[in-house]
């Protein structure tokens, strides 16, 4: 996730790596890993170098364009998937419109990458 | 070649989403526009699926039941025959430049079942949750790619280089680039999305990067490009 700002918004970081926050902490489908109060700033924006720290989210910094990227949680399982849940992923297909993978709920989904290279 | 698939599987209650790993969106919309896939067709410019869901190559695949439940995580996913990749053992080397006959040469040694996935989806289709393929949510997750501090700073640097790289600051991005190679080697994503900005035709070897898709695949053995199928 690019942050441009090390105060990232929270329905933000929702919507990119899929943890939300909640009374219990940082949770991502059956998942919480608590967060110090001192991660909420209390407008709605989180302390980005204590979520890094506590869900091991590494936080790497270009200094000369002044941006960071928070990559994706290392904490709980060690392996790519926290959760054998879907986490929700929204792309836009070639036309620019945006398609959500949760709309294919009561069917079977095959998810295949390929590339153009 | 998903969209045959897609059209048996379709009424049996499976649907076939397809995510393009370009950095660019303008490169893979010639390959959707000409496939008329009748199925999502996605594009995925940051790698997105490569943090959730871990893909590593392409073709990589996922299954996601009825539920919103994964149940097979990422893994080599082909689609049955593959006229392309057919024809790499076909092309007589005499024709071609030294150094592609060299890539063809290695090529031809990668390893994969053409059949099998497509077999296992089949199956899957048919028996559900009964299916031998289907795992439990516990082995989805331990069957998921390991995700240590490298290969989470990896993905990182790759999405700096990425949002510099869409920026206009394509130098910017090969230092970030050059660092998710470095620590997670085994992503072929970030290596050949990279090396294809500099050499498209070979991904060969250039200034920018210490590796190139003959260097690496002759480091690591052809026939460990693609993961084996555990069923």
């Amino acid at each position: 996730m690019i942050l441009h700002d090390l105060k990232v918004d929270e329905h933000e970081f929702e919507t990119r790596t899929g943890w939300s926050i909640k009374p219990q902490g940082a949770c991502k489908a059956e998942a919480c890993v608590p967060v110090p109060p001192v991660a909420r700033l209390g407008d709605g924006r989180l302390d980005a170098s204590v979520i890094s720290e506590r869900l091991g989210m590494p936080l790497v910094a270009d200094e000369p364009h002044g941006i960071w990227a928070l990559g994706p949680e290392t904490a709980v399982t060690g392996r790519a998937l926290t959760s054998a849940a879907a986490p929700e992923l929204v792309l836009p297909d070639a036309d620019g419109n945006p398609f959500k993978l949760s709309s294919l709920q009561g069917r079977k989904v095959l998810l295949v990458a390929w590339a153009s290279w | 070649m998903w969209q045959e698939l897609r059209t048996r599987w379709y009424p049996l209650g499976l649907e076939v989403v397809t995510v393009a790993l370009d950095v660019e969106a303008s490169e893979a919309r010639p390959f959707i526009e000409q496939a008329h896939a009748a199925h999502p067709s996605l594009i995925d410019e940051a790698h997105l699926t490569v943090e959730l869901f871990g893909f590593v190559n392409v073709p990589n695949g996922v299954w996601i039941d009825e539920g919103g439940m994964i149940v097979r995580p990422s893994e080599p996913a082909h689609p049955g025959r593959n006229p392309v990749t057919e024809s790499f053992r076909t092309i007589d080397l005499s024709t071609v430049p030294p150094d592609i006959a060299d890539v063809l040469r290695e090529a031809r040694k990668i390893k994969s079942d053409p059949d099998v996935y497509v077999t296992m989806i089949d199956d899957w289709i048919t028996r559900g949750r009964e299916s031998r393929y289907a795992l439990t949510p516990d082995e989805v997750i331990a069957r998921s790619e390991p995700r240590t501090g490298a290969e989470a700073t990896a993905a990182a640097e790759f999405e700096l280089g990425q949002y510099l790289h869409r920026a206009g600051d394509h130098a910017a991005a090969i230092p970030h680039w050059r660092q998710a190679h470095r620590l997670h080697p085994d992503n072929w994503t970030y290596k050949r999305q990279a090396w294809n900005f500099e050499d498209p035709m070979r991904q060969g070897h250039t200034d920018a990067y210490d590796g190139s898709w003959y260097e690496d695949i002759k480091r690591i053995g052809a026939e460990n490009y693609y993961r084996e199928i555990i069923p």
